[in-house]
């Protein structure tokens, strides 16, 4: 069994995602949440022993599986976890619970196609993380465009497909680009499409830039980085909520993990050459985007800023090429998952009773749901950055590791912690205190158990990762240890 | 003179045996047909399928690896033809299928002309497959068009059909004219119409280039005309929208892989010597076609209109694998550049008859399902058909885990390892661009709500047949391995 762990943390989901769309039209919409449910839960499970069987000590790939897949270009079936990898897909499968259980009694239309769209993305997403074939990589990196292109198509909002379509065609841009480098990678390897064969391979500077270029503009568009960030908000405000919660919580990573598995060890020295202009791209995102936060009115937006200028401080970690940084860029990718994913189930419980994502049309939401209030009032501070949550662990070694790096890059990035207080303090206040603005607030009721149980969940995650993070970083030592070495060493001959 | 002084020798029939069953079955069909009464017209139906797996068998069977010549080097039998006819016999197969039913209602008039012209066109395919002599390869050629005049014009009380075919016959005879004419200045340059002895001849280096040059260039001409590529393409829109459905989806499919064979006996068996040539008129060819085909497609509002323009990319796409086969005199690319195209033809041609096909399954008496509002709210309708459908159109824009992002990948591919770095930029870019109207159309079946939720009625056969093609693109695209060595394979063993 524990040869196969990975295979089984994709092909469960996307199997069970299968068998729910088998069970077709809503007649039978019981059976394809409790078959969904229990899909999530069994992708959840077969996850754990990559954590508990987890060797510290290597940064080498663990739970490797090899096998040909196209020999004839050479393309492998060939998996395994570090890591950096291996935190994200018990994250993703954890997230996908969450994602299940969020739409159980709010999808009524279609609910085994819903369902199965986010069990067959998370086997997509489990297969980026986990592929150490580049093929393989790209392959299930642009087939996971496709649920969540129908998931925001069909359950969004009423702008839904100009952002479905906007999603789509921005990442696939950018993506078409990582494939010419792959394929000129392949070509200069002598026809080899392993990642970890292409981390040895030397390339000269000139070459090194174009391929630093297209692997950013794919990553760029994926994280999003500003200037190509604008698909962002209008996906997540169109999405329903599992599919907010999915893209802020996993998608977002991708292109980071991209910039860790492609960019800095194969193009290390064009990434140390053109660190400085990621770096600027990193702090207008984390300063421009927090105070376009700021000025939102819709909360979905706002979060879906705040995304983005959270993003921007993982990018900074990881090119300022020390492990404070990097460790810290990781861990605020963990941290944002749970605290993004939380921000947007909450706004997605008030959307189900008032039906409106405005400020403006809420107003002393504690007055009716105490409860919820709490759970929200712990997300918004980890938002913030609030030490004792995961929110704060990330950013402040993030801006340990940029103090190394040079005084003026960290005072830009701490800057973070009043912005982001701010925009996300003030839309709580706004939301949660004050007089009850309207009926539809007077008529809102409190959080039933099931809400409960994904808040207390993502909180129990949250207030883990704040108090005690060694754990988590713990797995990323070595292989972080080791890549910055890599990095360290020219490839130019 | 009496004959035994003639020397007149039977050629080695054994090489054609396929195509002297097709053409004798084809006649045959022809005469019975005449004294079926209407009600018993299953019989031509059913001896035309008994007729292509026939042929099916028969090149099965004869089908090795060593090239054998016949009929005085007119015709040649390799492996790339039998594997090339194998696909055409099943494609035709397929579109027969499809098409039945549609025909039956649409055309009442045209009683079993529809199989009979349907065989000639697939002998004509077979010839130009199994071409060893320029004039071998037009008279294939002319075979197929003249069936094919003849099957655009089908339903004779159609104006748009009529005046489809009408466009179709004057621009097909003029690309015939042009491709004579290139054949002629070969002829004069090389003093040979044999492709091999052409072959030979340039080798020897003794042609007079001018002549051949000048003679290249109408061959390119007639090619990129048949193919439908820009700046040739103008008839594709016109015949695919006027044409009926069924006939639409007979030629954006099986003629592919016989256009696509002449282009590998002409340009790489015969002037392979001038590759430098011919190879930078395919690049603007694909580039114009890429770009034209791509743009002009998303302005279209019927189904029918906007494949065709899709066809014109694809085929752009597909002429991007020939380009590399040569790098500056160094043929070493060859096969894997030939065989990327192959691959791309063979897997357009089943998503193609695919897409057709499922206009075909929603047609019902009175109601055409060619416009692409037609298609609005299918999820609704038939969430299975849907996803066939979505799953087509994914595979033409590139998508993985479809066999069209394949197809595109080992033409890629290629085309970076022969060091075209930007041709591949521009392809890309156009890909992207072409996107957009594939996702239009899943937008239609799962965004947007039914028109007329009517459930879809079609024969319980078509349905199969449909879910096996839709289902043979998603499994090719997860194991494309087989597909690609198959190409390869007869590739080498026929260059």
């Amino acid at each position: 069994m524990s040869g196969y762990l990975l295979s089984l943390a994709i092909w469960i989901p996307i199997l069970a995602g299968l068998i729910v769309l088998a069970t077709g039209s809503d007649r039978n919409a019981p059976l394809a949440r409790m078959l969904s449910l229990a899909g999530a839960v069994l992708g959840l499970l077969v996850t754990i022993p990559l954590w508990t069987g987890f060797d510290y000590a290597t940064s080498a790939m663990q739970f490797v599986e090899l096998k040909p897949w196209i020999p004839r270009f050479n393309i492998n079936y060939h998996l395994g976890v570090d890591g950096i990898s291996m935190l994200f897909v018990i994250l993703n499968a954890f997230i996908t619970v969450v994602v299940v259980l969020a739409g159980w009694q709010v999808i009524e239309q279609k609910v085994a196609q819903y369902n199965a769209g986010f069990l067959i993305m998370s086997g997509l997403m489990n297969g980026i993380f986990t592929s150490l074939d580049g093929m393989l990589f790209y392959v299930f990196f642009e087939a996971s465009l496709i649920p969540l292109y129908l998931i925001i198509g069909i359950w969004g909002g009423p702008n839904r497909v100009y952002a479905a379509f906007k999603f789509f065609l921005y990442t696939l841009a950018g993506s078409l680009l990582f494939l010419i480098a792959q394929l000129y990678l392949f070509i200069n390897s002598g026809g080899s499409f392993a990642i970890l064969d292409w981390h040895q391979l030397p390339i000269p500077m000139g070459a090194q830039i174009w391929i630093f270029l297209a692997f950013l503009v794919a990553f760029a568009v994926k994280v999003p980085m500003w200037p190509v960030h604008t698909w962002l908000p209008d996906a997540h405000v169109e999405a329903p909520t599992g599919g907010s919660i999915v893209l802020a919580a996993i998608a977002l990573k991708l292109g980071a993990y991209g910039f860790l598995r492609f960019s800095l060890p194969i193009t290390p020295d064009a990434s140390h050459q053109l660190a400085g202009l990621v770096i600027a791209l990193s702090l207008i995102a984390v300063v421009y985007i927090g105070f376009v936060a700021l000025v939102q009115t819709d909360m979905k937006k706002l979060v879906a800023y705040s995304s983005v200028a959270h993003m921007g401080f993982v990018t900074l970690g990881f090119f300022m090429f020390n492990a404070m940084g990097v460790e810290g860029a990781l861990v605020q990718m963990i941290s944002h998952g749970f605290v993004s994913g939380a921000m947007f189930f909450c706004i997605g419980v008030m959307y189900d009773r008032v039906h409106s994502r405005q400020i403006a049309d809420y107003g002393g939401v504690v007055d009716k749901m105490p409860k919820f209030a709490a759970f929200f009032m712990l997300f918004a501070m980890a938002n913030a950055g609030l030490p004792a949550t995961s929110g704060f662990v990330g950013e402040f070694m993030v801006i340990l590791g940029a103090v190394k790096y040079n005084f003026w890059v960290a005072f830009f990035a701490a800057s973070t912690m009043v912005v982001g207080a701010a925009y996300t303090l003030w839309m709580y206040k706004r939301v949660i205190f004050g007089k009850i603005s309207n009926h539809h607030v007077e008529e809102m009721e409190d959080i039933n158990s099931r809400e409960f149980l994904i808040l207390a969940l993502l909180a129990a995650g949250t207030l883990y990762m704040g108090v005690h993070p060694l754990p988590f970083s713990e797995v990323m030592h070595a292989s972080v240890n080791e890549l910055l070495r890599h990095v360290a060493v020219t490839k130019i001959q | 003179m009496t004959l035994s002084e003639m020397n007149f020798a039977l050629p080695d029939l054994a090489p054609a045996a396929a195509e002297i069953f097709l053409l004798t079955m084809a006649c045959a069909i022809l005469v019975l047909d005449v004294f079926l009464k209407d009600a018993r017209r299953t019989v031509t139906f059913v001896l035309t399928m008994l007729t292509l797996a026939g042929s099916f068998f028969i090149t099965f069977v004869g089908s090795s690896a060593e090239i054998t010549y016949t009929f005085s080097n007119m015709f040649v039998d390799d492996l790339m033809g039998d594997f090339l006819k194998l696909l055409l016999y099943a494609t035709v197969f397929v579109v027969i299928m499809y098409a039945r039913g549609y025909m039956l209602e649409r055309a009442p008039q045209a009683k079993g002309e529809f199989y009979t012209l349907t065989l000639f066109a697939t002998l004509g395919m077979m010839v130009m497959i199994s071409a060893n002599h320029f004039l071998t390869v037009y008279l294939g050629l002319e075979l197929l068009s003249l069936s094919l005049y003849a099957m655009v014009a089908l339903n004779r009380d159609s104006v748009q059909a009529t005046e489809a075919a009408m466009k179709y016959f004057v621009l097909g005879a003029l690309a015939s004219g042009l491709l004579l004419y290139g054949m002629s200045m070969i002829y004069g340059a090389t003093g040979t119409l044999e492709i091999t002895g052409v072959a030979e001849r340039l080798q020897l280096g003794a042609a007079n280039k001018t002549v051949l040059s000048l003679g290249l260039v109408f061959l390119v001409a007639g090619i990129a005309f048949k193919l439908g590529v820009v700046p040739f393409h103008m008839w594709i829109p016109d015949v695919y929208h006027g044409a009926p459905t069924a006939v639409t989806l007979f030629i954006g499919s099986a003629p592919k892989l016989a256009a696509f064979a002449i282009v590998i006996r002409m340009l790489v068996n015969g002037l392979i010597v001038l590759a430098q040539d011919w190879q930078q008129m395919l690049i603007l060819l694909s580039v114009l076609s890429m770009g034209i085909g791509n743009l002009a497609a998303i302005a279209q509002t019927n189904l029918k209109r906007m494949l065709a323009y899709s066809t014109i990319s694809h085929m752009g796409f597909m002429l991007l694998g020939l380009v590399t086969g040569v790098v500056g005199g160094d043929a070493r690319y060859a096969l894997n550049a030939y065989s990327s195209s192959m691959f791309y033809v063979v897997t357009y041609v089943l998503t193609s008859a695919g897409t057709f096909g499922m206009i075909l399954l929603m047609a019902r008496s009175g109601f055409e399902a060619d416009q692409l509002d037609d298609f609005k709210g299918l999820n609704k309708r038939s969430p299975w058909f849907a996803g066939i459908m979505m799953m087509l159109m994914f595979s033409m824009a590139g998508v993985p885990f479809f066999v069209g992002f394949f197809a595109k990948f080992s033409v890629l591919q290629a085309v970076v390892a022969s060091g075209q770095i930007w041709l591949a930029i521009v392809a890309v870019i156009f890909s992207l661009i072409g996107a957009f109207y594939y996702l239009r159309v899943v937008k239609l079946m799962y965004f947007d709500q039914p028109s007329d939720p009517s459930p879809i009625e079609a024969a319980f056969d078509v349905k199969v047949l449909m879910s096996a093609n839709g289902l043979a693109v998603a499994v090719l695209g997860i194991f494309p391995q087989a597909l690609m060595s198959l190409c390869a394979y007869t590739l080498l063993r026929s260059l």
